[in-house]
């Protein structure tokens, strides 16, 4: 049985109150007012307001009939542009709090669905890791509640990270009024989006619950009778997963833009999920081995892990070029403006993660040598998921705060705060059960793995 | 002076297993093994290299790589420039992503056929060779393992040898051609 030594416990404990304490300071410096926002853009000096202006006059060139009208607007146009960015810096806290919980969320969820299908392969090598999994997966229904409050939220109007959820979007009588958005409002309306978030979460909950405890039950059996019904279970449950997993990357992620769309959205979330969540699972198997536990995992258990994280890695980078360069190609505008938005507003991090997702673990991972580096492995391991962070930060932010972006106390706040949780919950329920099953058809070929 | 070799023949794999790993410990000197498939951990046992095909691969990559970009290059950006849906080819940068695919295609394609050729050459395998198998068992059912004869006792090897278990065990004089 593994004890939680005192020291995790303490680091845990700090990294959430740390983590707090930024995300309380990021929602309590958030402007309330234009006059605020307004300060604050002129304590920034007047770099931010030149670059502006700029850009307004080559736009009224272009548009010489235009012009007349553009001078009229120009006082209208200021407080605009200020109610603009105060929204964006209101939504900053929100959006970091989101996306901190989404990645943890994501990467519970990932190791889900990894268990799931070395259940229903009937893997050999993998069993001997299947309690670190359920460990892992134990994140799962604190991961659920926390996001299904933040969803709630937003359909409250607590927050404006939702653009879509807006009232006036729908309604014909309003000015605002916006024909896409409410062609789409048949799937894309609070009610069935909290219905919808409902189902999944139920679905996916209930399946971590039944398979460990099944598999436990399994540890005490005399049969394989628990083993089978597992079997049946994880089976359907990969069914239901892969449509409702593409769902959620729609409702949860993609409707922040809800003018654009893109038909493989749900599978390149889906293969981040599975990075982030194979690499936890190595790092949390080398944290335990470290600790002179798990004395069967040997290195070609981390081997197998490591090829996982090198193949989704390039499966994850596929997806991303196959969804930009065909957007990219047909230039159609409502599409684009995607991927404008983010190379102009979010050069950095857009290309930053494309070299941390792709070129490092290609370069760090693909010797077969190096894969069976402990050391090695953790330090691309921490690449990828900082790396798959920045990826969901530039799948929310530019929707929801444009410009005014910043990784700073929110963003790092959260990322502490749910990073202390993760590992204060993974590894309270590691301690839970024996950290190797007891009886396992495929126990045998387990530990004597080797390649 | 032509050397001589023994060839000492299996019918089981994990009896041959075990055989080589007891010639090595004796010191004996094994020239090859042949086996109708490949037996898992035979090269381990055997104390053989690791295969170095894998960096072959790589820079076999890396060709393809350079062979797509100086193509599409002269193709698409120097030779007959097009205006293909907005996008005219007239630098090679910033068409780049539409040539990604022929990029990554040459690159796996170089790699696969280099490899495969390497291999057979590596191998000494071509077209109209003639087969190097000592004994046609060795494509059905049977193993072999030929041991060099050097300077050891004949007598005693041989009694060595059906103690690991060979069903057959002769000694052959290795022409200088092989």
């Amino acid at each position: 049985m593994y004890t939680l030594p005192n020291k995790l416990k303490l680091f845990a404990i700090i990294f959430m109150v740390v983590g707090a304490l930024g995300m309380i300071a990021g929602f309590l410096t958030a402007p309330s007012s234009t006059a605020e926002v307004k300060e604050m853009m002129a304590a920034h000096g007047d770099g931010h307001g030149d670059g502006h202006a700029e850009e307004a006059s080559g736009h009224g060139e272009n548009h010489g009939e235009a012009n007349a009208h553009g001078a009229e607007d120009a006082h209208g146009g200021e407080e605009a542009h200020l109610e603009h960015v105060l929204h964006q810096m209101q939504n900053r806290p929100w959006s970091a709090l989101y996306i901190a919980s989404f990645f943890f969320f994501m990467i519970s969820l990932g190791v889900l669905a990894f268990y799931g299908i070395q259940h229903v392969a009937q893997a050999g090598w993998s069993p001997i890791l299947f309690r670190v999994m359920e460990g892992i997966t134990a994140y799962l229904p604190w991961a659920s509640g926390i996001i299904l409050i933040l969803l709630l939220l937003s359909t409250m109007h607590v927050n404006h990270i939702f653009h879509w959820m807006d009232p006036d979007l729908v309604n014909p009588e309003s000015d605002h009024y916006d024909k896409l958005i409410a062609g789409k409002s048949g799937w894309l309306n609070s009610t069935g989006f909290m219905i919808r978030a409902v189902i999944y979460l139920l679905g996916w909950n209930l399946y971590r619950h039944f398979s460990r405890k099944w598999m436990l039950n399994h540890d005490d059996a005399t049969d394989n009778r628990w083993f089978k019904k597992n079997f049946k279970l994880t089976a359907g449950f990969l069914v239901f997963f892969i449509y409702t997993e593409s769902m959620m990357s729609w409702d949860w992620i993609m409707s922040f833009d809800p003018h654009w769309f893109s038909t493989l959205f749900g599978w390149y979330v889906f293969a981040g999920m599975m990075v982030c969540g194979i690499t936890v699972i190595a790092l949390v198997t080398i944290v335990l081995k470290s600790q002179g536990y798990l004395k069967d995992v040997n290195d070609s258990h981390i081997h197998d892990l490591a090829k996982f994280m090198f193949a989704f890695s390039i499966f994850w980078t596929y997806l991303w070029f196959s969804q930009f360069m065909l957007i990219w190609y047909a230039n159609i505008p409502e599409e684009v403006t995607y991927f404008v938005t983010r190379i102009e507003d979010y050069n950095l991090p857009f290309f930053g993660m494309v070299a941390m997702n792709f070129v490092f673990p290609l370069l760090l991972l693909m010797n077969s040598d190096y894969k069976r580096v402990n050391w090695f492995v953790v330090m691309a391991g921490i690449v990828i998921l900082l790396g798959h962070y920045i990826d969901v930060f530039n799948m929310v932010m530019p929707a929801t705060v444009g410009t005014s972006w910043f990784i700073g106390l929110p963003e790092i706040g959260s990322l502490l705060f749910f990073f202390g949780l993760f590992v204060f919950v993974v590894f309270t329920a590691l301690t839970k059960a024996p950290l190797v099953p007891k009886r396992h058809p495929f126990m045998k070929e387990s530990k004597h793995f080797h390649y | 002076m032509a050397s001589k070799v023994i060839h000492a023949i299996y019918n089981d794999d994990d009896i041959l297993m075990n055989a080589v790993k007891a010639v090595r410990g004796e010191h004996y000197h094994i020239e090859e093994v042949y086996t109708p498939f490949p037996v898992h951990g035979l090269e381990k046992a055997m104390g053989l290299a690791d295969t170095r095909i894998a960096i072959t691969a790589f820079m076999y990559g890396c060709v393809g790589l350079c062979v797509a970009i100086t193509m599409m290059n002269f193709i698409m950006i120097e030779d007959w420039p097009q205006d293909i849906g907005g996008k005219p080819s007239f630098s090679y940068i910033e068409n780049m992503p539409a040539f990604v695919p022929i990029m990554f295609e040459l690159t796996v394609f170089f790699a696969a056929h280099l490899m495969v050729i390497t291999f057979y050459m590596r191998s000494k395998l071509w077209p109209f060779k003639k087969a190097e198998n000592p004994d046609v068992r060795t494509t059905d059912d049977h193993f072999l393992m030929a041991i060099d004869a050097g300077k050891h006792d004949i007598a005693k090897v041989s009694q060595f040898l059906s103690d690991t278990g060979a069903i057959e065990i002769s000694l052959i004089d290795k022409e200088d051609d092989h």
